[in-house]
């Protein structure tokens, strides 16, 4: 799996390249290494990958955005739902879903930036979650497109450490009620 | 009823139909080797892991029942994961029960232990880690349920030994709980009609048959599809035997080393109708240059091959039996409703083209030898064509037929004409030397009453040729045919043809070892062959040994190549026929 680390640089045609492709998956053991082994050897390309249990603990929903350039997405979900515990596959095109993602970042800041970085992250809905003598830790959970914006703000301040959890989704309410993806 | 684990595994087996298992034991199975001493089940002690593997899969093609295999922990488990490939890509249905050390010590590095469930992630259809003997009916149905139906394949149950030992009570597995495995069945009406009126309106029409007819029992449907629609069959590797191959419309087999009018049927055609295949590089060559002109129906059950290699004009996801009757079923309308619309008649024109291609371009090999002008004679080299065609002329038209891979593999593949289903065992997809012996073994285990013959390489041979001794012990009296010309054959053509016939690590020599004698220390007949005339008295001889195995060691042409061929990566356009059809006008 070649993921973050080949990575591009972000730009504006990464919404057309990375779909999200949210599984509902059966809590057994093995489950992830089975996605992700998949997905190394057909040559599928993860960007991001965030799993947890859902309401229920029988299942776990995992969302997983596939750089579509690596393979057509059609055979990423066929594959993928050709694992036995793979319960249920929902492509969520970005219009369609309502997507977050949180971050963590902890940059560098001397006394008069660091008035600019709280400012920055409450503007974006984040708060500062940690703070010593020249350096604050910021806690943003927002639009992944917002995320961005923000990871490049605080570029220029100089990022210590940072840590994104990977995109998550659920799809857009529907007049006539909840969707269950 | 309190039982053991292992107990409860064997029972679950039983309640399965197992009637046979290919193993061998060692010390982390050891304890679920106790109570097959009681059971109704006939346990095959094999030499090595790899044979217990290809015997079932060998097993499971001749009869479409699941193969079953047992072996212990780590290296058990690692000489199994060759035969698990291989039934993977061959979508061949295989149980496996491997020995796993005991729970507590899983992670620890303990004597014998390999992570068998990750090892075997991308060579299964599914695999469980079996950690709670109340499982064991459920996991048990859940392995065979998912080995058979759908697209059929191979699983693995990797079970500790703490597991085995411990005391469980026999429960009957609750009803199948897989809320992620739906494999389709029925046809998409919608899609069927489509595909007919695709059928009906084509004018250049193949029908392409794979694995996928011979598996799904399909093989009558079929031929009512020939029959109604008039279209050309060609059956490929893992197809053949699902159409009988003296119908007038069978083209052959497509592919890299197949005939002329198969391969260029297809290249020239305006439909393809897919069943059961995957589109294999083997069929397609260069996948943008395969099949200019053709629209496709692809009739298959696994969903994830349709559109894989090549887009599908109408995708018909569904059992291939149940695809194939409804088309049947679809066109018989049709044709009420439009009567001389399409059908045979309507393609007099291309199917006579292919038959003039098939008359002009048979299988072929030289016959006449320069030197003395007749095969037959004894200054001749033993051609290993001449070996296939007479070993076919002299055993029974429901003869099961198994092969290796390479040289020999084709020239079985092209010179045998197969009429029946499940009459022929190979290694296609993974292209797995060593397959012929074990598989053959399994192959008459499963159908006893039938006479089995293995057509092999010496290369091949040599890597699995231990399963003999098995077969001996259990009497279990196939017959293998090496066609031993002192190389790895395969390879050395392609190094005659593509590194300017620089050998490098090929020649194996034809008289070491000396194949007669090893077959006679495995307990079998050993014959020698080395002129024409002496093949068929050979091969009679054999056919009269019932009571042990037989070898037969072919001292066939070393120089001889495998034509046609279609060069790797290049067009089917360029497909490069026998030198002594070279000039004939296409």
């Amino acid at each position: 799996m070649s993921a973050v680390a080949g990575a591009p640089a972000r730009g504006g045609d990464d919404r057309v390249r990375h779909h999200l492709v949210a599984l509902l998956v059966e809590n057994k053991a093995g489950v992830l290494a089975r996605i992700a082994g998949l997905f190394s050897r057909r040559g599928f390309n993860i960007f991001s990958l965030a799993v947890a249990p859902t309401h229920d603990p029988r299942f776990s929903r995992v969302s997983i955005v596939v750089d579509v350039e690596s393979a057509p997405l059609q055979q990423v979900v066929d594959q993928l739902d050709k694992l036995v515990n793979v319960v249920e596959i929902t492509e969520l095109h970005p219009d369609d879903a309502r997507e977050a993602e949180l971050l963590l970042v902890t940059v560098s800041v001397d006394e008069d930036d660091r008035a600019e970085v709280e400012a920055l992250a409450s503007a974006g809905g984040g708060s500062v979650v940690d703070a010593v003598p020249g350096a604050v830790t910021v806690m943003l959970a927002a639009d992944p497109a917002v995320v961005d914006d923000f990871e490049d703000a605080m570029r220029e301040h100089g990022i210590v450490e940072l840590q994104r959890t990977g995109r998550i989704a659920l799809p857009k309410l529907s007049a006539d009620g909840a969707s269950g993806a | 009823m309190e039982l053991t684990g292992a107990q409860a595994l064997i029972k679950s087996l039983e309640t399965q139909g197992v009637e046979v298992v290919f193993g061998l034991p060692g010390g982390a199975i050891l304890p679920v080797y106790d109570p097959i001493i009681d059971s109704s089940i006939r346990h095959i002690l094999v030499r090595h892991e790899q044979g217990a593997g290809h015997a079932a899969e060998g097993y499971a093609q001749v009869t479409g029942r699941p193969g079953v295999a047992m072996v212990t922990s780590g290296p058990g488990a690692t000489n199994i994961v060759t035969p698990l490939a291989d039934a993977y890509m061959d979508s061949i249905p295989l149980v496996v029960v491997s020995g796993q050390v005991a729970t507590s010590a899983i992670g620890t590095d303990a004597f014998q232990e390999v992570d068998t469930t990750g090892i075997t992630l991308g060579v299964t259809k599914h695999n469980w880690l079996v950690t709670d003997p109340a499982e064991i009916p459920q996991v048990v149905a859940e392995a065979f349920h998912i080995a058979t139906t759908g697209r059929p394949g191979p699983v693995l149950i990797d079970f500790p030994k703490d597991v085995a030992n411990a005391r469980t009570t026999f429960e009957p597995p609750p009803p199948l709980d897989l809320p992620g495995y739906k494999p389709p069945t029925t046809p998409d009406p919608a899609a069927i009609e489509e595909a007919a009126r695709l059928i009906a309106a084509a004018e250049r029409p193949v029908i392409y048959a794979g694995g996928g007819i011979v598996k799904s029992g399909a093989a009558e449907a079929l031929r009512a599809l020939a029959d109604v629609s008039g279209a050309p069959v060609t059956t490929t590797l893992m197809g053949r035997g699902g159409f009988p191959e003296s119908d007038p419309r069978w083209l052959g087999m497509p592919g890299m080393h197949g005939s002329y009018a198969a391969v260029t049927a297809m290249q020239r055609s305006d439909l393809l109708i897919a069943l059961g295949v995957r589109f294999d590089d083997r069929v397609t060559g260069k996948v943008s240059a395969f099949a200019p002109g053709a629209k496709v129906i692809h009739v298959e059950v696994d969903r994830a091959e349709i559109g894989k290699v090549r887009r599908a004009d109408v995708a018909v996801n569904a059992d291939c039996r149940l695809a194939v009757e409804a088309l049947v079923d679809a066109l018989r309308r049709l044709a009420s409703e439009r009567p001389g619309s399409f059908g045979a008649g309507r393609l007099a024109p291309w199917t006579a083209l292919l038959r003039g291609w098939k008359e002009r371009f048979p299988f072929t090999y030289d016959r006449e030898d320069e030197r003395s002008g007749s095969i037959t004679s004894g200054l001749a080299p033993l051609k290993p064509q001449y070996v296939v065609e007479e070993l076919r002329r002299s055993t029974p038209d429901d003869a099961i037929l198994v092969s290796g891979v390479g040289q020999h593999q084709m020239w079985a593949a092209q010179f045998w004409r197969f009429e029946h289903p499940r009459t022929w065992v190979n290694s296609g997809g993974l292209g797995t030397m060593g397959f012929a012996v074990p598989a053959a073994l399994g192959a008459k285990v499963g159908r006893p009453e039938k006479m089995v013959w293995a057509v092999d390489g010496d290369g091949c041979f040599q890597m699995t040729a231990q399963e003999l001794v098995t077969a001996s012990a259990e009497r279990i009296p196939i017959k293998v045919a090496i066609l031993n010309n002192a190389y790895l054959g395969m390879v050395r053509q392609w190094q005659h043809m593509f590194y300017e016939e620089r050998y490098s690590e090929v020649y194996l020599s034809s008289d070491l070892p000396d194949y007669v004698r090893w077959a006679e220390a495995m307990g079998c007949v050993g014959l020698r062959v080395s002129s024409p005339e002496e093949v068929v008295p050979a091969i009679e001889k054999a056919n009269e040994i019932d009571d042990r195995p037989v070898v037969i060691d072919f001292r066939t042409d070393s120089m001889e190549q495998v034509y046609p061929m279609v060069p790797a990566g290049s067009s089917n356009d360029d497909i490069v026929v026998h030198p002594s059809q070279a000039g004939l006008a296409r």
